[in-house]
């Protein structure tokens, strides 16, 4: 661990905290532009972060401590989870202490406080979500995983870092595997960051929305926490697929001026990646929710055919 | 000598059950005495345990038993490592059920002070029994000492019931264990493991024992189609009963199969491990799924023990398809995964069957649809639980979740068996286990979300009382325990080398890498888990969160009453129940299931709505079996008329057949 490596820790962190809410700000803008409406500014989310955090809080009266606890514990897991995903570099001094399935733990470990804290006040939508909220967990977490999986049967491994690099670093080889995998992690992103055909980030009708009736309860500075912790789950998801499909810029260890280059180069990656986002959610309407666990099973069947693949077109004696 | 400390501490044991035999109906002295000291023993039994891992195998023969027929012990390192299960756990459980049996609850408090000891006696026994003859005394006396602890109730006809399934189960179970070391004596007529595991059995003969084996153990654990006892028999058990049953006799059946498999055995053939494989997998997807849809707490534990006894068996035929092609390192990953589940299990599973306890002293309720809130009423109950639920969860950096990360790992390193058939049925277990993994939380969710959380029910749960700190004391323990799994799985698996080397013949520790921090199971490059970096990085990145809240904004809080979209006439009924909550599962796994329903048309005066799940095994399975049964006995039964003069013919008929087979 040298002075670089943890600079490119530091650096992890902090930009995932400063410009996650600038990705959310990003998609809604485009959103707008393509649905024909005027687009709120760029920096709105920052207003409304700042604005939640100044207002008075108030809680339920039944609220136990586990509902006030909550909005940190699930705002600490995303923060983790975006300091173990190789954003610019993959010499991350954390790295060691989580890989794939990890991560895969620390997003369902914030989904179950998440899904508890809504249970806790015992209001008719808090428990409505939850439920619904853990439909879409434990059919899009296996299919994450298996996208996770896919990746790392190509480099033989489950660290992530080890997965990035050598997929970033190798000679130009085709890996069809990662094309269903690919898809399939789209299907798993737009599930579990709240996207259009599954959820709908604005809307707050009762019956069709599902993260929004888990924090409806929420107010002031624990709803900032649970905003800004959503957006850094778009981040970090936004970060792990260009870091698995478009992993060409990111810094290692022995190219470590290439952070440099790889901050430009993410910032337009996720530019990119954030307008096709609302171009995706512009095109498609959000289905009923027993539509979702279909398009998950899909989603979880591709990342497994996709495994298939690899082990298919690995000629024998190679592996192990 | 750690055998003798085991010997000593059983003896421990049996004194103070009969002890309690002497004190009857002295409930005080049983539980604030009698059951804290058999705690103590178990505490005895852990330490020597965990002594003898390192140690060379010891044997003793005994002469008790029958003339000529001496009980043997032998102590190794499978043993041991079973045996500090059975201490740990169960130092936990009698604490607990110190604080838990009341008066005028069935059977009196010292005789069920005698069943348990001796439940726990004959538990260790199994375990360190090296014949066969010893094995199956034990293992039937643990059989009876448990079925009078399940039916400790025995009033209600519904627990004479679930016992009276239970002992069945338990003997058709024994049958196939006695049938199966019948096959492994080949002919010697010597009993003694020592002489099985000499013998060189052909194919067909050690494939017949494995499969005598697998039907007499898999009964215990659980295992598809044989679980049908486990769901009625745990929620009938008093709960430091059922915790010991689920969390620690379950792993008695897992211990025989290693035995046999592993050790005795010593060569598994590779169908085998795909035979356990689909079992374990279908055992653990079918168990989670039921324990997602139930609404009785204890059985929804129930038939999640199930789904991680599936799981066990999985992991256990991975390292039998491993050791098949020789491929010993990978076996003891897959192993040292099933043994770490095995202990995590352990301790979640008591840890919440005894939560059960304290919720049904304290509301008199086991129904889910009929609880809720109790956070605020029961908090040592319920912030305890939260830990035992998140480790059931598998979620990182508990317990579950270690166990859970080794299997998926040695799951990911199968693509090497030089069989590609075997190869391509990786991705379909890895996703089945990961499925598994994540309907656990769904389940774990709902548990504790409809136990805990939420507005109460019914009235009466506002007098709910918190449990009482002898029952504090022994769920501590148990938690202590997820914890430590959970945070120190390296160092914690550094003990288990020994295991691995008696029954892979390589130690994990020429697998992994040593690091305190981090365990690493192949190399640091392809994959690593470091619980307490990975606890520090969630902990402190909240607490900076808080104190940049504190900092640069306020703390004020104001109390008010519940937004939930402005909507005031809130009510506890408005709340999702526990059907509800299984409801998204119910329609997912549609064909799975065998509902009855009831739905109440729009004009009925009261409305009522009932579901009811059926296991389908039953109908499938066991009543074709009752209904056979029936009908032979039908037709034996044309025999009994009741009038002397033909049972006078009966007796001629025989006497003329004996004498014409004698003649001959």
């Amino acid at each position: 661990m040298n002075g670089l490596s943890l600079l490119a820790q530091l650096l992890d962190i902090l930009l995932a905290l400063l410009l996650a809410p600038l990705l959310t700000g990003w998609v809604n803008q485009w959103r707008a532009w393509l649905q024909n409406k005027t687009a709120p500014s760029l920096f709105q989310p920052y207003y409304t972060l700042h604005k939640l955090f100044h207002k008075e809080l108030i809680v339920a009266h039944q609220a136990s401590p586990l509902y006030r606890a909550a909005p940190y514990i699930v705002f600490g897991c995303m923060v983790l989870a975006s300091a173990i995903i190789p954003t610019l570099s993959t010499d991350l001094p954390l790295a060691p202490a989580a890989d794939a399935i990890a991560l895969v733990g620390l997003f369902a470990l914030a989904r179950v406080f998440l899904s508890l804290a809504a249970m806790d006040v015992g209001t008719a939508f808090g428990t409505l979500g939850a439920r619904r909220d853990m439909l879409i967990g434990f059919l899009a977490e296996p299919a994450l995983l298996m996208v996770l999986f896919s990746a790392s049967l190509i480099s033989r491994a489950t660290s992530l870092s080890t997965i990035v690099e050598g997929l970033a670093h190798q000679t130009l080889v085709i890996h069809p595997s990662l094309a269903f995998a690919g898809v399939a992690f789209t299907l798993v992103s737009l599930a579990e960051n709240a996207r259009i055909p599954v959820d709908n980030p604005t809307t707050h009708l009762e019956l069709t929305m599902i993260h929004e009736s888990l924090i409806l309860e929420y107010s002031a500075r624990h709803l900032a926490l649970f905003e800004w912790a959503a957006s850094l789950k778009l981040f970090a998801y936004s970060c792990m697929g260009l870091a698995l499909f478009f992993p060409w810029g990111i810094a290692n260890a022995k190219t470590p001026l290439l952070l440099l280059l790889a901050l430009p180069l993410l910032v337009f990656k996720l530019a990119v990646g954030g307008a096709l986002l609302a171009l995706l959610e512009t095109f498609s309407a959000k289905m009923r929710i027993f539509r979702v666990p279909e398009f998950l099973a899909t989603a979880f069947l591709l990342a497994v055919i996709g495994m298939l693949i690899t082990l298919l077109l690995t000629p024998f004696g190679k592996a192990a | 000598m750690p055998l003798d400390f085991v010997l000593w501490a059983v003896l421990a044991w049996l004194l103070i059950g009969t002890l309690g035999l002497m004190a009857l109906r002295h409930l005080k002295l049983v539980a604030r005495v009698l059951f804290p000291a058999g705690a103590l023993v178990g505490l005895c039994l852990f330490g020597a345990a965990a002594l003898a891992l390192d140690t060379p195998p010891h044997t003793l023969i005994l002469p008790l038993g029958l003339p000529g027929l001496p009980f043997h012990f032998r102590l190794d390192a499978l043993a041991a490592f079973f045996l500090m299960l059975i201490g740990a756990c169960s130092a936990g459980i009698s604490l607990f059920a110190g604080g838990y049996f009341r008066q005028g609850e069935g059977t009196p408090p010292g005789l069920l002070c005698f069943e348990f000891h001796l439940f726990l006696a004959s538990m260790t026994l199994v375990i360190i029994a090296d014949d066969a003859y010893a094995f199956m005394v034990f293992w039937e006396s643990m059989a009876l000492s448990s079925y009078f602890l399940v039916i400790a109730n025995h009033r209600l006809a519904e627990i004479r019931r679930a016992g009276y399934l239970y002992l069945l189960m338990a003997h058709v179970g024994a049958v196939g264990i006695l049938l199966c070391f019948g096959v492994l004596q080949a002919h010697t007529g010597d009993y003694t493991f020592q002489n099985l595991r000499t013998q060189q059995l052909p194919p067909a003969a050690a494939s017949l024992g494995f499969l005598l084996a697998l039907f007499g153990f898999g009964t215990k654990a659980g295992m598809l189609p044989l679980h049908i006892w486990l769901p009625e028999a745990h929620p009938a058990a008093p709960s430091p009963v059922s915790a010991l049953m689920s969390g620690v006799m379950l792993k008695t059946a897992l211990y025989g199969l290693l035995r046999i498999t592993f050790d005795i055995l010593h060569t598994p053939q590779w169908w085998w491990g795909v035979v356990l494989l689909g079992l374990g997998l279908a055992t653990a997807l079918f168990g989670v799924v039921y324990a997602a849809v139930q609404v009785d707490m204890k059985r929804l534990l129930a038939y999640s023990s199930v789904e991680n006894m599936g799981l066990m068996l999985a992991g256990t035929g991975l390292a039998a398809l491993f050791s098949a092609y020789h491929m010993y390192p990978m076996a003891a990953l897959a192993l040292s995964a099933v043994l770490y589940h095995a202990f995590s299990h352990a301790c979640f599973k008591s840890l919440l069957f005894l939560a059960t306890g304290s919720v049904l002293h304290a509301t008199h309720e086991r129904s889910l649809g009929k609880l809720g809130g109790l956070i605020r009423t029961m908090p040592w109950v319920a912030w305890l639980t939260l830990i035992g639920t998140l480790t059931s969860a598998g979620l990182p950096p508990l317990g579950g979740f270690v166990s859970e990360w080794l299997l998926l790992q040695s799951f990911l390193f199968t693509p090497g068996l030089p069989n590609s058939f075997l190869n391509m049925l990786v991705p379909v277990v890895a996703a089945v286990i990961a499925l598994v993994a994540a309907l656990a939380g769904y389940t774990m969710v709902k548990f504790y979300g409809v136990i805990f959380l939420g507005q109460p029910r019914e009235d009466k749960l506002a007098q709910a009382k918190d449990a009482r700190w002898l029952e504090r004391l022994g769920m501590l323990w148990l938690v202590a325990g997820c914890l430590g799994l959970g945070l120190f799985p390296a160092p914690l698996l550094a003990f288990t080398h020994e295991t691995m080397h008696l029954l892979t013949g390589t130690s994990l520790a020429e697998v992994t890498q040593q690091s305190f921090w981090l365990l690493i199971p192949v190399a640091q490059q392809s994959a690593s888990y470091g619980p307490i970096i990975f606890l520090l990085g969630v902990v402190s990145c909240s607490l900076l969160a808080y104190a940049f809240v504190r900092w640069f904004y306020h703390g004020q809080l104001r109390r008010g009453a519940p937004w939930d979209c402005g909507f005031a006439a809130q009510t506890p009924r408005m709340q999702d129940t526990a059907e509800g909550f299984g409801q998204p599962i119910r329609q997912i796994f549609e064909p799975f299931f065998t509902l009855q329903r009831e739905l109440p048309s729009a004009f009925d005066q009261a409305p009522h709505y009932r579901v009811q799940i059926f296991d389908p095994f039953w109908n499938w399975l066991y009543q074709p079996v009752v209904l056979m049964l029936n009908v032979c006995s039908r037709t034996v039964g044309h025999l009994q008329q009741g009038r002397i003069a033909r049972y006078l013919l009966y007796s001629f008929l025989t006497l003329i057949a004996i004498l014409l087979l004698v003649k001959r």
